[in-house]
């Protein structure tokens, strides 16, 4: 950890105290639980996400994906559509569905050589495009007690998703301190053509990458279709951007070979705290948007500044 | 310069094999000939030093030995044993690694996790990172070379000596893989260390020669008679002799580089004098930067002024400063007597100055767009009526540079990168005197890559802009050619102007008089 990764969990501290100070409504502990709450599903996205732009890719698909495992698990639970009662199986089925699509975003990016922006973009259509197959026009309502509690019942006072997004958190700076995919993925960004010289194959790495990815937007879309109690193809609306906000507010380049998990964690907390926070000191609906766009872009600005340099080329 | 010089080891072995033998290697690219049938030989336990002029062959021989080229023909022996290396892999596995120029070591991995990478053994086991083993592994081959880095930092938190130390360190690991005494190849190492860091350098390289062979290539001629045992120069692609470093003076390193053939004719012209006026042109006064110091300089209208240096004299430096794309921390540069308000490009587009890149491929030209665009993509103003294109004016402008410039092109909407070198160097050049309001030329190795017939070509285009009046600083791509073109040549020395020697028609230098300078 040098200074230049103290900046977000600076600004993070900085943004929390000045949202407390200014209501009580957002320093309650009901709140805080919120607040978490909230950042659950994003941060298991963001977690996932973070390993492609680690290694300078980028991954659009987690829209599409989150969509296709959430239909995936409410089918193979107990639900209103068929006579499925496969439990926490089901849940297992719809993270590897997550991961076979990242999988497919690898192959095409290492073997057709589509770039990754192009790749996951497809990825997220095909996603989607199943998703809207398996809903077939009749939502299923999923009845399975399981999946159903995890958005509901609380343990130490947070939510069981806020307690499997941290589990994933864990997990993830797991694979990227101690795995050689995740020390890679991190290589792979910083000089890949090193890696080349020194003998190491990077394409099955690449692949890995985006299905480790894919594996935690399936999760992702899991945990969405407990909080809805239904599964939608919808159900990943938006996370693909805001996990790539996170991810780039946290701390990792889009350019690759800086960031990590960690990071991403703080950028989470960053864009919900913010999210919340104007909502709680009053800021009228209307300037959310705007006022948290800004936010984020000087954010990102400031995290650059120790790298310009002259005649720079940013695209 | 007393020199230690180590006999052939005396083993059981009557007559040594070499630990590294290069038979009539031989290599073509398009339009040149970069190894001609060089042969190498490098004993067991020998520091050979290779030198050579810029394009002699030495990196193209260098990237033969670790695998990244492959020769069209000829031989390489490992020990005796004939091989044929195909990547760095192989070239590993028979115990010959590289030390490259730029370094290779990813700046974001810890030292350690460099030192082992693509070899990580017990370190990493299915998958799974085990730190105290690679720091053990990485301590290991850090204790080789006797060095104090903590093998945990980042390496990107290292001084660039520090981060040699790291790649020779991870070099070093073919000898565990080829259990054999590895051959090291040193790509011009010193050429960014301090003199004390020069000095560490150098007995770590004494140190290599206990357990290995030892290649070291420097600009650096009396850095190579202090390291090595021996010393082979190449020259055109061929290897043109062999010195013992006993006793060996820098002066005879450079005669056989340089070869007695001298100036070539091609390169002289009808140089036109020089316009005297009252002032210069450009006045340079004080310019200094990250790699360069109070440099002074004066161009004419009409003069031709060369600066040479080695690698690492701050000439390409100044010559982009010039134009405003490197920072200047002091110094100012005067036009015509009135001074220009850098930093910027678009101040010196405006005073009138002209820069031919020498990475004509990525910051010459934009390889796709065509001919026409090319041409005009600085001077918008030249091919405009208001403010939109006007193709007609387009056409008949860029027409007529075509044939003034006798530009072989299919047409002027043809890509550029379909033309040959030297006909996309054309269209570069004339990219400036489109506007026709050029008034000084800054070619950073205008001739770099082209043949002999092209080269002649920018040759006679730039003595007919001289001849003009425009004014030109040239960084050439060889002492000839800077000897032949120049009416007046700046040597540059570590940052400084070391010299400035006249260049008269009929009282030209010759190259021995500016190595002195350069080294």
């Amino acid at each position: 950890m040098s200074w230049r990764d103290a900046g977000p969990p600076a600004a993070l501290v900085v943004i929390f105290v000045v949202f407390a100070a200014l209501s009580s409504q957002f320093r309650s502990i009901d709140n805080v639980q919120n607040i978490m709450d909230a950042a659950a599903v994003l941060a298991v996205v963001t977690c996932g996400i973070t390993f492609v732009l680690m290694m300078g890719s980028i991954d659009l698909s987690a829209a599409g994906v989150m969509g296709a495992s959430a239909l995936t698990v409410s089918l193979l639970v107990a639900n209103n559509r068929n006579d499925n009662d496969l439990g926490i199986l089901a849940i297992g089925v719809a993270v590897l569905v997550g991961a076979g699509f990242g999988c497919v975003s690898g192959l095409a990016l290492v073997f057709l050589k589509v770039p990754s922006f192009m790749a996951t973009l497809g990825v997220s259509a095909v996603g989607l495009g199943v998703a809207t197959l398996m809903f077939a026009g009749v939502q299923p309502n999923i009845s399975d007690a399981m999946l159903k509690s995890w958005a509901i019942e609380r343990f130490l006072g947070f939510s069981h998703l806020t307690w499997i997004a941290a589990a994933c958190l864990v997990v993830g700076w797991l694979i990227q301190r101690y795995t050689r995919l995740g020390r890679y993925a991190f290589a792979i960004g910083g000089a890949e053509e090193v890696l080349t010289l020194s003998g190491v194959r990077v394409q099955p790495y690449k692949i890995a990458v985006f299905t480790l990815a894919g594996a935690f937007y399936g999760l992702g879309g899991v945990m969405v279709t407990s909080q809805l109690g239904a599964g939608l193809v919808q159900a990943g609306d938006g996370y693909d951007f805001s996990a790539i906000t996170a991810a780039v507010v946290g701390g990792t380049l889009l350019t690759g070979g800086r960031g990590g998990v960690l990071h991403s964690a703080v950028g989470v907390l960053l864009v919900v705290v913010l999210t919340n926070g104007l909502v709680q000191v009053g800021v009228s609906p209307y300037w959310q948007g705007g006022v948290q766009g800004l936010i984020v872009v000087a954010a990102v600005a400031a995290a650059v500044i120790p790298q310009r340099r002259r005649n720079q080329v940013v695209k | 310069m007393s020199v230690h010089v180590d006999q052939e080891p005396t083993t059981s072995v009557p007559v040594p094999v070499p630990a590294l033998e290069v038979r009539g290697l031989v290599k073509h690219y398009p339009g040149v000939k970069a190894l001609d049938g060089v042969d190498l030989v490098v004993r067991q336990h020998e520091v050979l030093g290779l030198a050579g002029e810029n394009g002699a062959g030495k990196s193209t021989l260098l990237k033969a030995l670790v695998g990244l080229v492959r020769p069209d023909a000829g031989e390489i022996y490992v020990r005796g044993e004939p091989v044929k290396l195909r990547s760095v892999v192989e070239a590993a596995n028979h115990g010959i690694g590289m030390v490259f120029q730029e370094q290779s070591l990813v700046p974001n991995l810890t030292a350690a996790e460099n030192i082992v990478l693509g070899s990580e053994g017990i370190a990493v086991r299915r998958g799974l990172y085990r730190w105290n083993a690679m720091r053990r592994l990485a301590q290991e081959q850090l204790d080789k070379i006797g060095s104090s880095i903590d093998p945990l930092a980042r390496t990107d938190t290292l001084s660039f000596a520090d981060r040699q130390m790291v790649e020779i360190a991870k070099v070093l690991r073919i000898e565990e893989r080829s259990q054999h005494p590895p051959v090291i190849i040193l790509d011009e190492p010193t050429s960014v260390l301090e003199s004390k860091e020069i000095e560490t350098l150098f007995e770590q390289i004494r140190r290599l020669r206990e357990f290995a062979s030892v290649v070291f290539v420097s600009h650096r001629l009396d850095e190579v008679l202090d390291v090595c045992d021996r010393v082979t120069v190449l020259r055109g692609g061929q290897s043109v002799g062999e010195v013992a470093t006993a006793g060996a003076v820098p002066g005879e390193l450079h005669r056989m580089m340089i070869g007695s053939s001298g100036s070539d004719d091609h390169y002289h012209g009808n140089a036109a004098a020089p316009v005297l006026a009252e002032q210069p042109r450009l006045s340079v006064r004080g310019l200094s930067g990250k790699s360069f110091r109070d440099v002074d300089l004066d161009v004419a209208a009409g003069e031709i002024v060369a600066i040479v240096g080695v690698h690492g004299s701050g000439r390409e430096d100044v010559c982009r400063a010039l134009f405003g794309a490197e920072p200047t921390t002091a110094g100012e540069i005067l036009m015509d007597g009135k001074k220009l308000e850098l930093p910027g490009t678009r101040a010196a587009c405006a005073a009138g100055i002209g820069y031919v890149p020498a990475e004509r491929k990525t910051e010459g030209m934009v390889g796709p767009m065509s001919v026409a665009e090319n041409m005009t993509l600085t001077k918008q103003k030249a091919r405009c009526s208001g403010p939109l294109v006007a193709p007609k004016k387009q056409a008949t402008l860029v027409d007529s540079w075509i044939s003034r410039l006798s530009i072989r092109t299919p047409g002027r909407d043809t890509a550029i990168q379909r033309l040959s070198g030297g006909n996309q160097q054309k269209v570069v050049l004339a990219r400036w005197l489109v506007g026709g309001d050029i008034k000084l030329l800054l070619l950073d190795h205008p001739t770099r890559g082209l043949d002999i017939g092209a080269r002649s070509e920018v040759y006679r285009l730039m003595r007919e802009l001289a001849g003009s009046g425009v004014a030109t600083v040239l960084l050439a791509d060889s002492l000839e050619e800077a000897i032949g073109m120049a009416d007046r040549i700046l040597v540059m020395n570590d940052g400084r102007v070391a010299a400035e020697v006249a260049c008269p028609n009929g009282g030209k230098p010759s190259p021995l008089d500016l190595v002195k300078e350069m080294v």
